[in-house]
């Protein structure tokens, strides 16, 4: 499936999304497990809340990073990836 | 921040489940599991129940609210992010509320393990409230006469009141069913009333033979070809229903030709604190001879985790012996169970006797064998009961006991 950057997802119910300090690093936790996320992952659901669309994330995410060129594509194939494995749930407008 | 379109590396994905919730994952030597046996009283008196045999002289001692809070914040500053909160039934403890409160305030994912007995509609708000996260119901089978006479409590009717109440709550409503000789021709009703239920997520899990399930194995196991009969209903199922209820059908490892990597590898990700402040590596540990467990009580946990002999004996693979020590495969399942291995063969550091590279594999053969045998799958059950648990204590039953090297 394809994301549109018009739209909006949030953190999946049931799942948990956290900074753990033990680890440093963000975390998905749920009922069967968790996964550690690495610094990109992390930096892109953190800003996934129900709230901001895609188009949104992203224009946040390269203020954050000017010298990050190009990374349009590598934010949607995240998200696609995250809404793959059902972290994601779109949140209707 | 990085290019690449990975989210990271899964460190504890769910490919079965076993053993309480037990999943398969990357090695790491830092618990991210923290698993709460809070109490052995239950009400119930499952034939299958893996909890020790001699549960009954744990249940007078059981840990305070402040010493599972202490231990709750131990094992978080160890790097534990899942807490399990199992028993016996851990809702006979009044103090779960607070647990759950202490567990979220820490940024624990909480799961909460129960068969349901004693779940009413206020506690389940204040679960809500505090913060637990997850709730796993132990339905022990659809038929009320089976259920009946395997649990040996009449406890049916009230899980399906359970059901409802976790799934108007807003939980993910998640089922474990035990199945063995006598529910294991009822696949199909199981899956259908999981359904009717609106489960997402059922567990069909073979049992596993521990504790009370060892001592009444030969009553307990199906044949292989029930298990295939099992396997086929249950493909069906999913073929006919899609995949909106997601269901695991865990096989039993007697009936595989390779071991489970028991606990993820001893000391690798899970700790496990028992009613009485025990701080184990694997449920049924304690049944290895010559071992000292530390104790919440007298250790922390940090020891307990980094430095006990108890957590460090059979951490790796330095501790093998042939067959696995050579063996290309031993990444794989690190040699299995080191219960299974004593208990049936008298010798812990043996492949688990489920290989069938193991010496003793022909004691596998002889236990399915045995089970097909019908005077002794005749034998009387011996139900999870306190008079039970202290009769076993005291040597009786001694012939169901005999053939393991030690009391289950
Ligand atoms: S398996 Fe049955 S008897 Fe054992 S703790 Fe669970 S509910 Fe109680
Ligand atoms: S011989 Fe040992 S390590 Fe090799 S597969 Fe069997 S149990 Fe595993």
């Amino acid at each position: 499936m394809s994301i549109q950057l018009s739209q909006v997802f949030a953190i999946a119910p049931h799942h948990r999304f956290q900074w753990e300090e033990a680890q440093e690093c963000f975390v998905i936790l749920f009922p069967e497990g968790m996964v550690k996320l690495n610094q990109g992952a992390g930096e892109i659901l953190s800003l996934v809340n129900g709230q901001h669309s895609v188009q949104q994330i992203i224009d946040a995410l390269k203020a954050k990073f000017p010298g990050a060129d190009d990374i349009d594509g590598d934010i949607l194939a995240m998200l696609e990836l995250a809404l793959s494995k059902g972290w994601l749930s779109e949140v209707a407008q | 921040m990085s290019k690449t379109a990975s989210l990271g590396r899964s460190e504890v994905q769910k490919e079965i489940a076993m053993n309480n919730g037990v999943a398969q994952s990357v090695t790491r030597t830092q618990p991210l599991w923290l698993l709460a046996e809070v109490t052995y009283r239950c009400p119930l008196h499952c034939a299958f129940c893996y909890n020790p045999t001699d549960y009954d002289k744990h249940t007078q001692n059981e840990l305070t609210t402040e010493q599972w809070i202490n231990a709750l914040r131990e094992a978080r500053k160890l790097g534990a992010l899942q807490l399990g909160i199992s028993g016996g039934e851990p809702l006979l403890r009044d103090d779960i509320e607070e647990i759950v409160v202490e567990a979220k305030k820490l940024g624990y994912y909480s799961n909460l393990i129960t068969s349901g007995v004693g779940l009413t509609e206020k506690r389940i708000q204040a679960f809500k409230e505090g913060g637990l996260d997850h709730i796993q119901l132990s339905m022990h089978d659809i038929t009320e006469e089976i259920n009946n006479f395997i649990t040996n409590t009449r406890t049916f009717e009230l899980k399906k009141k359970v059901a409802a109440m976790i799934k108007s709550h807003g939980y993910p409503m998640v089922l474990n069913v035990v199945i063995h000789r006598y529910n294991i021709g009822h696949v199909k009703e199981i899956l259908e009333m999981a359904e009717a239920l609106g489960a997402d997520y059922v567990e069909l899990a073979n049992t596993q033979y521990y504790g009370w399930s060892l001592i009444n194995r030969s009553q307990l196991m199906p044949t292989m070809e029930q298990l295939q009969a099992a396997e086929k209903v249950t493909n069906e199922f999913r073929e006919k229903h899609g995949n909106k209820m997601k269901i695991f059908f865990v096989v039993p490892d007697y009936y595989a030709e390779r071991p489970k990597k028991c606990m993820n590898g001893w000391g690798e990700v899970f700790m496990i604190v028992t009613a009485n402040g025990d701080v184990l590596p694997c449920h049924s540990a304690r049944v290895l001879p010559n071992m000292q467990f530390p104790n919440v009580k007298g250790d922390s946990l940090s020891y307990a985790w980094s430095e006990s002999d108890a957590f460090n004996k059979y951490r790796g693979d330095a501790w093998m012996k042939d067959p696995c020590r050579t063996c290309d495969e031993k990444e794989k399942d690190l040699g299995g169970c080191r219960c299974q291995a004593f208990m049936l063969t008298g010798d812990a550091e043996i492949a688990d006797p489920v290989c069938t590279k193991s010496p003793y594999r022909h004691l596998i053969v002889e236990a399915i064998e045995e089970a097909k045998n019908p005077v002794i799958a005749s034998q009387p059950i011996i139900f999870r009961n306190d008079k039970n648990s202290r009769a076993l204590m005291e040597g009786e039953f001694a012939d169901r006991v005999k053939p393991f090297h030690a009391l289950p």
